[in-house]
């Protein structure tokens, strides 16, 4: 029979495990830190393990450093860095673009290492993090001889020691994000990866020793916040941080009055505005790639759906038999859509949110997928009903929560999208291409994406407006904050 | 009349159907994924050479596409011209295959509206229990819809209990916005099936288009609670692309789209490859195309 309402056979067709192998990844037991082209034990820090979020079992130890562990390290860039920048912009390119090539190679175990470290879908981790890390080398490997044509033509000299301090969300993507201006440009680096995700910065170094770069050029010192303190104190001449808002903060607190040059890509609750002249259903896509990708685990996530009232309940409608088909689970496994929660503690932040939200009174609706005993876990969610006091549609929950606002007009379209103390970025929905643009101008966010959203390249600008920080990364304008211009 | 096109992003689309192009479909999944595929395959030969002989020869090979392998399915049906109905409908008796015939001045469609009518009727009376006709792409190129939907209603009219699946040739349609409003009109129509593509054109049942497609279904299906089929012909030619579509159908309307009543794939060198991919799984090692007949 042609189509009928009583299918003739009906049975479900579940997708078989589709395990990324594990095999080829050759971690080591434990970890020391990289410093001067070498591997040194702690003197005053100390080693933790690092967790697999999706099974909560350690994969590897790895040393922490202390105060006089990045006193060494920045006395190791120290101590290179004028042989570096002395450098050809030629030769320091050709060094950059080694290490791109050596990302591209052990691209199979920096995806592997990467969901296991941090629980994100492998599937992202191996067409997203990893391509673009190798991408972002490949491009700064480009400017590394044409710095001055980044800067209109002016002189520049590098700012010398930089310390980078980069988040648990895109471990080996925020690495690349941060060194390869900084050494392209002839400075050299401290980098200190998040407590949770060291583990591909690490391998980052193994990449740094074959591709036989100078030592002391690139320095990766694991550690909490205390060892981030001790690097914002320690003898830099720039800090370059990615992270919360509230830690950026106290990094510009600690460094007002002095001649620390300072960078900051921190938190966002970002609009994402859908018309209803928009192609509806790919906006729905656009939705779900905005708040559900890596789990919600990103600063431009568009946390805040704004969606004209006349489509409102379609869209919504549309957005959670959306919510229902995503695949919840083994991060390691190929056609998993949404991994695991970085940590227990990032769960608990979403949780506690979550339930302020149900509090405050707004609709809450989780989908009833099945989420592994161990690990730590969150279901995709949805809030409507939310005013725009709420917390839950003010306050960053980093996590795959999306709060859900209406309104009427372009006009309240646009105030409400800017009425935010962050300003990371925004999405547009509409098939008007004056719209269009006109949203885009209005809007007080670094990054706007035309229908489309939380897509990334090398030669795109990124960075924040007001609480979301100061300073570019990406492009041209990537090299202005690694150079101190004459 | 006023036409109103749906907003379609082609961007959008090429992208969630490339990311639905990656799902790992492995093991028994796969086993599991290609019998399905057999079972909607509408196994056709549309050809001004084919004969009562190689119809016949095309139907044993659609009743029964691997004797080595009982548990590989029957095919959904076998799709001819109108000429060769009778030998199908002779050949396929009482073997739960069906008759499918093309219809309406297939592939053109350049026909008068008499023409196609008389064609249905004779080719239905032949035997064919699924007609094919094409939509006019004259007539909605030009902007007419409303003759694009009464070709249809009169078609549908002239198939009495036949099923109707209304071909689009999505590649004439010119862009994705045409796509989606051709699928409207055809099931507000009357449409059982809407299908992609003659075949005969320069492109078939892309990602994209099977895509836009199944959105148009599942968003028809929701409003009016009528049941709409999906049929993609045309460049769907071996395994790794036949469960592409699948996943696209399973993902977009869900498991229970995945039945031939719902989901059928137009082909001819497809089948051997389901085959001899399906072979591959139970024996461990690739087999030789000459292990399966082509016909």
């Amino acid at each position: 029979m042609a189509a009928t309402d009583t299918p003739r056979t009906s049975l479900t067709w579940d997708y078989a495990p589709a395990p990324e192998s594990a095999d080829h990844v050759r971690l080591r037991d434990s970890y020391d830190l990289f410093v001067g082209g070498d591997w040194v034990a702690p003197t005053d820090g100390h080693r933790v393990p690092s967790i697999n979020p999706a099974t909560e079992e350690p994969i590897a130890q790895v040393a922490f450093g202390g105060e006089h562990d990045v006193a060494a390290a920045v006395a190791a860039a120290r101590a290179a860095q004028p042989a570096w920048a002395a450098l050809s912009g030629l030769e320091r390119g050709k060094y950059v673009f080694r290490i791109a090539r050596l990302i591209q190679e052990r691209a199979r175990e920096l995806s592997v290492v990467e969901s296991l470290d941090g629980g994100k879908p492998i599937r992202e981790a191996r067409d997203i993090d990893v391509p673009l890390a190798a991408a972002h080398f490949f491009h700064y490997a480009g400017w590394a001889d044409k710095v001055s044509y980044a800067l209109g033509g002016r002189a520049s000299q590098p700012y010398g020691v930089v310390g980078q301090i980069v988040p648990w969300n895109f471990p080996l993507l925020m690495a690349a994000w941060k060194l390869a201006p900084a050494i392209a440009c002839g400075n050299t680096a401290v980098l200190k990866p998040a407590e949770t995700t060291p583990l591909t910065a690490l391998l980052l170094a193994e990449i740094c020793q074959e591709a036989e770069l100078p030592p002391g050029v690139v320095n990766i010192v694991p550690g909490d916040g205390a060892t981030g303190v001790a690097l914002v104190g320690s003898d830099v001449d720039k800090i370059a941080f990615t992270g919360s808002t509230a830690v950026g903060k106290g990094i510009q607190a600690a460094l007002a009055g002095t001649n620390t040059g300072l960078t900051l890509e921190l938190g966002g609750k970002s609009a994402n505005i859908v018309f209803e002249d928009a192609a509806l259903d790919q906006a729905v896509e656009g939705i779900v790639q905005g708040i559900f990708f890596n789990q919600g685990h990103v600063c431009c996530a568009g946390s805040r759906l704004l969606v004209q009232e006349s489509v409102a309940d379609l869209v919504i409608r549309k957005l959670w038999d959306r919510m229902e088909l995503l695949r919840v689970g083994d991060p390691l496994d190929k056609n998993t859509d949404v991994g695991a929660i970085n940590s227990a503690a990032q769960l608990a932040r979403i949780e506690a949110l979550v339930d302020v939200g149900e509090a405050e009174g707004a609709h809450r609706q989780t989908v009833a997928c099945e989420l592994p005993e161990r690990g730590f876990w969150f279901a995709p969610t949805l809030f409507t009903d939310v005013a725009p006091a709420h917390r839950v549609a003010v306050e960053e929950i980093f996590g795959p929560v999306l709060t859900v606002l209406t309104f009427r007009t372009q006009a309240e379209a646009i105030e409400k999208a800017n009425d935010s103390a962050y300003g990371l970025a925004a999405g547009v929905w509409t098939d008007k291409g004056a719209k269009a643009f006109e949203v885009a101008r209005a809007l007080r966010a670094g990054v706007v994406w035309q229908n489309t959203y939380n897509h990334f390249d090398p030669t795109a600008a990124f960075g924040g407006y007001k609480e979301s920080g100061f300073g570019r990364e990406g492009g041209a304008a990537g090299v202005r904050p690694y150079v101190r211009v004459a | 009349m006023l036409r109103r096109l749906p907003h379609v992003d082609r961007v959008g689309i090429e992208e969630r159907a490339a990311l639905l192009g990656k799902r790992s479909i492995k093991t028994t999944a796969k086993a599991q994924g290609i019998r399905l595929a057999v079972s909607m395959v509408d196994l056709t030969t549309l050809e001004g050479q084919d004969t009562p002989g190689k119809v016949r020869n095309l139907c044993a090979k659609g009743v029964c596409p691997d004797p080595h392998a009982p548990e590989v399915p029957s095919v959904a049906a076998i799709c001819v011209y109108p000429a060769l109905v009778p030998t199908a409908v002779a050949a396929l008796q009482g073997t739960g295959v069906r008759t499918a015939s093309v219809s309406t001045g297939f592939p053109s469609g350049q026909t008068s509206l008499a023409v196609k009518i008389g064609e249905t009727e004779e080719t239905v009376a032949a035997g064919a229990e699924e007609i094919d006709m094409v939509i006019s792409r004259e007539a909605f190129l030009s902007g007419d819809d409303a003759r694009v939907q009464e070709e249809i209603v009169r078609v549908k009219e002239a198939c009495g209990d036949a099923h109707l699946k209304v071909i689009l040739e999505t590649s004439e349609l010119g862009s994705l916005d045409h796509v989606r409003h051709a699928s409207m009109l055809a099931m507000e129509a009357g449409a059982d099936f809407i299908k992609t593509s003659t075949g005969k054109s320069t492109s078939g049942a892309t990602p994209e288009v099977t895509l836009v497609m199944l959105e148009a279904i599942r968003d028809f299906t929701q409003r009016t609670g009528r049941v709409v089929g999906m049929k993609a012909a045309g460049g769907v030619s071996n395994t790794k692309a036949a469960l592409h579509r699948l996943v696209l159908a399973k993902e977009t309307l869900g498991d229970e789209w995945l039945t031939p009543d719902r989901f059928r794939i137009g082909a001819s060198s497809l089948l051997n490859d389901l085959l001899m991919q399906h072979a591959k799984l139970e024996s461990g090692r690739y087999g030789r195309s000459e292990d399966f007949s082509t016909e």
